[in-house]
């Protein structure tokens, strides 16, 4: 009998393979790619650490940049656009660092034939949000393609920031004991945008929670900073990607409780009939901490007291995992592990 | 959520497991065969079998459409797609089953073919009402429960005119597919699986009631509890089982009350057998061929037959040799026991269909399941000691 079940990869097929959309969809697919072509070919210790920013030494201190690409379909969602996405996605990624965010870049790809009122709406939102943010877009670059080679318009951010001193949140951090404190409902802007996808259409009152979180992050970091061991936003692949990234970097397991994960109601039942799993879900305006023990009651008394952060809640602890499992009691009284989507997640068909 | 949350309730749960842990008989042990994907993927998300008593186990039985779907059928569906005039309109979860040599419906669209992922099959009629220029084909697959709304989209096509639509029809039969498990020499002769009664399907049902069970409950004197894809109606299915198994009973019982009559749904039994007829033989991964365990369309409709329209021919194609998705699929083997499992196969990399669909044995304990390896690890070790 096969006893032990190892995390075995088939290697990427360079030679002969092709980028299919399972390699977009926040998976382990997507991950072998990152790996196997863009790792393989930069290769340094920055990108080797597995963040969604990286940090390096400036005089004055230690700066975080990131970049991020925003291809979302429908442009338009409840809750926000392309724009407000790609202001608070980058934010975020800059924040996960418990860094400060300074400045943004924004890149356009228009697709021609693209009406300039959409375009005026998406850019004077993202202009709403970096103002409300204050985090500045100060260089932006713009391209045309032919029709037919983009799909309305593709924006590119990308964006720096300062960590505070003394802070170094790192992604092998997480150690046996730490709290997990999730910020609030997952979930949320994954339905809001299926709901008004093509042929998916459904009646619902949910929209995208999607969000700038540095100014959660700052009150965390100041009521908690040395005991948080490291933050992400979990976007696409939603909270089970987040923590089994989180696992395999640090070497570790989790034990999660399906009861304490806030999900809002109308959330769960549009997964139902679609047939997905809200863990799998993607998010824009959460975040999960990963808390040392002894400051995990401060940090989520910090998170609640904040508009952002009203529903968080300790959702479960790091275990000791040589298998890098993550492990969730269901409500139903039984056990089972969260693991990362396959492919695109799709609703079952029967 | 209401009319869901009741249906999984974990003090409820705890209440049917004790009452499953009472009354099984230490002296023996009980298998059930659930014989759906849908009692599969229940059963491993709410990690059911945490709460069953060691004596009574449950063995994952072949009712997975995208599972028991042939390697064959999966390179014809591709060698179609690959034509210029062609869009397949597929389900998703039939993007990834691989085909023959590593290929697969996703990686075809990759390589240019023009197949689109639909919700329902009224999505590519749309398709083919938009696309008048293309020849748009509907790749049907799945039990009595999709194929009614097979039945419903051709007989819309046929209303509006559509010349350009057809559909690919692989639609499979639940009651053959159990007599063929029955019958295997598997079950009957060389005792290699005990099963001790069956968990019927949920949706299937609906359709078809919890007649057409009588017979093998009768002729093979096996009890056959018809339960709901919630997991508290498999547990109280389980528990119903038991005590038939423990009365010497072998009847039909209906846990599912609240959806399945004993005669179904029969308007979408009608429709159905207006559009399709009994194929005398089709393959079937795992079980082999199963005589009158599926449908195509009846002759009149042959305009609409992808298969006939463009003279489509199913390859003969083995499965990897390595690959135990049959037994697997017919109950003799668990996934952990296929030297593949969670090597070479997972959900990213699947070598087998039992690993793709998340209705697949493989794929249920792969992604909700495998922690218990371990465990069972201790314990084989410990039984040897």
């Amino acid at each position: 009998m096969n006893m032990m079940i190892k995390a075995y990869r088939r290697k990427l097929d360079v030679a002969n393979g092709r980028v299919d959309l399972s390699h977009g969809a926040g998976g382990r697919a997507m991950g072998q790619l990152i790996e196997g072509i863009f790792h393989k070919a930069f290769d340094n210790d920055w990108l080797r650490a597995g963040n969604d920013q990286s940090a390096f030494s400036v005089p004055g201190g230690r700066m975080v940049m990131t970049t991020d690409g925003y291809v979302v379909s429908p442009l338009f969602f409840p809750g926000g656009n392309i724009g407000t996405l790609a202001v608070h996605g980058t934010i975020n990624d800059i924040a996960m660092a418990g860094a400060v965010p300074l400045y943004l870049s924004a890149s356009f790809i228009i697709e021609e034939g693209f009406p300039f009122a959409d375009l005026e709406r998406i850019a004077q939102s993202m202009g709403a949000a970096s103002r409300e943010a204050g985090v500045p877009i100060i260089t932006g670059d713009t391209k045309v393609v032919e029709r037919g080679k983009a799909d309305g318009v593709f924006i590119s951010t990308a964006g720096v920031g300062m960590v505070p001193d003394g802070l170094d949140l790192r992604s092998d951090a997480a150690r046996p004991g730490d709290a997990v404190i999730i910020s609030g409902s997952i979930g949320d802007h994954g339905v809001a945008v299926m709901s008004k996808h093509e042929n998916l259409e459904f009646d619902t009152d949910i929209a995208s929670d999607s969000a700038a979180l540095h100014g959660l992050v700052a009150d965390m970091v100041a009521a908690g900073g040395a005991h948080i061991r490291l933050m992400r936003d979990p976007t696409r692949g939603g909270i089970a990607a987040t923590l089994n990234e989180i696992a395999s970097q640090s070497r570790v397991g989790f034990r999660i409780d399906e009861d304490k994960i806030p999900l809002k109601p109308e959330v769960a039942a549009a997964c139902e009939f679609l047939g997905l799993d809200p863990l799998n879900v993607a998010n824009e305006g959460k975040l999960v901490a990963v808390v040392a023990p002894e400051g995990a009651n401060a940090v989520l008394a910090t998170m609640r007291a904040h508009p952002l952060g009203s529903e968080a809640a300790l959702v479960g602890r790091v275990v000791a995992d040589d298998n890098c499992f993550v492990q969730m009691t269901t409500s139903f009284g039984g056990g089972r592990i969260v693991d990362w989507l396959s492919g695109e997640q799709l609703p079952r068909i029967c | 959520m209401k009319y869901i949350d009741e249906y999984r309730d974990g003090r409820l749960a705890k209440d049917l497991a004790r009452q499953i842990a009472a009354l099984a008989d230490p002296g023996r042990s009980y298998h059930f065969m659930e014989f759906c994907g849908g009692h599969t993927h229940a059963i491993s998300r709410y990690g059911l079998e945490d709460l069953l008593p060691a004596n009574v186990r449950m063995i994952h039985g072949p009712g997975c459409p995208v599972c028991v779907l042939p390697i064959g059928r999966i390179d014809a569906a591709i060698a179609l797609a690959m034509r210029p005039e062609i869009t397949l309109c597929t389900y998703g979860d039939l993007m990834r089953v691989p085909g023959s040599n590593g290929s697969s419906l996703l990686k075809a669209k990759a390589a240019g073919a023009d197949i689109r992922m639909v919700y329902s099959t009224l999505d590519a009629l749309r398709i083919a009402e938009a696309e008048l220029e293309r020849e748009v084909v509907f790749f049907a697959i799945g039990f009595e429960t999709t194929t009614p709304p097979t039945a419903l989209a051709l007989k819309a096509a046929i209303a509006k005119g559509l010349g350009n639509f057809s559909i690919f029809c692989n639609h499979v039969l639940t009651p053959a597919a159990i007599q063929n498990i029955l019958e295997s020499p598997d079950v009957r002769k060389l005792g290699t699986i005990k099963i001790d009664g069956f968990v019927g399907p949920a949706h299937v049902s609906t359709v078809i009631g919890t007649e057409p069970y009588e017979f093998f409950a009768g002729e093979f004197q096996k009890p056959v509890v018809v339960a709901g894809f919630e997991p508290l109606d498999v547990i109280q299915a389980i528990l119903m089982l038991v005590r038939q198994v423990n009365d010497g009973r072998h009847e039909v019982e209906n846990q599912y009350i609240r959806a399945v009559t004993a005669l179904g749904n029969e308007k979408a039994q009608a429709e159905v057998a207006n559009f399709f007829e009994l194929r005398e033989s089709f393959e079937w991964r795992g079980l082999g061929e199963v005589p009158y365990g599926a449908l195509r369309l009846r002759p009149q409709y042959v305009a609409y037959d992808a298969e006939k329209r463009f003279s489509m021919v199913t390859p003969a194609a083995k499965d990897n040799p390595a690959c135990a998705c049959g037994a697997i699929l017919r109950g003799v083997k668990r996934p952990a026991d296929c030297k593949l499992f969670g090597t070479v196969c997972t959900p990213d990399t699947p070598m087998g269909s039992c690993m793709v669909s998340s209705e697949g044995a493989c794929a249920a304990h792969w992604t909700y399941g495998r922690f218990r390896e371990k465990a069972r690890q201790v314990d084989v070790g410990r039984a040897v000691a």
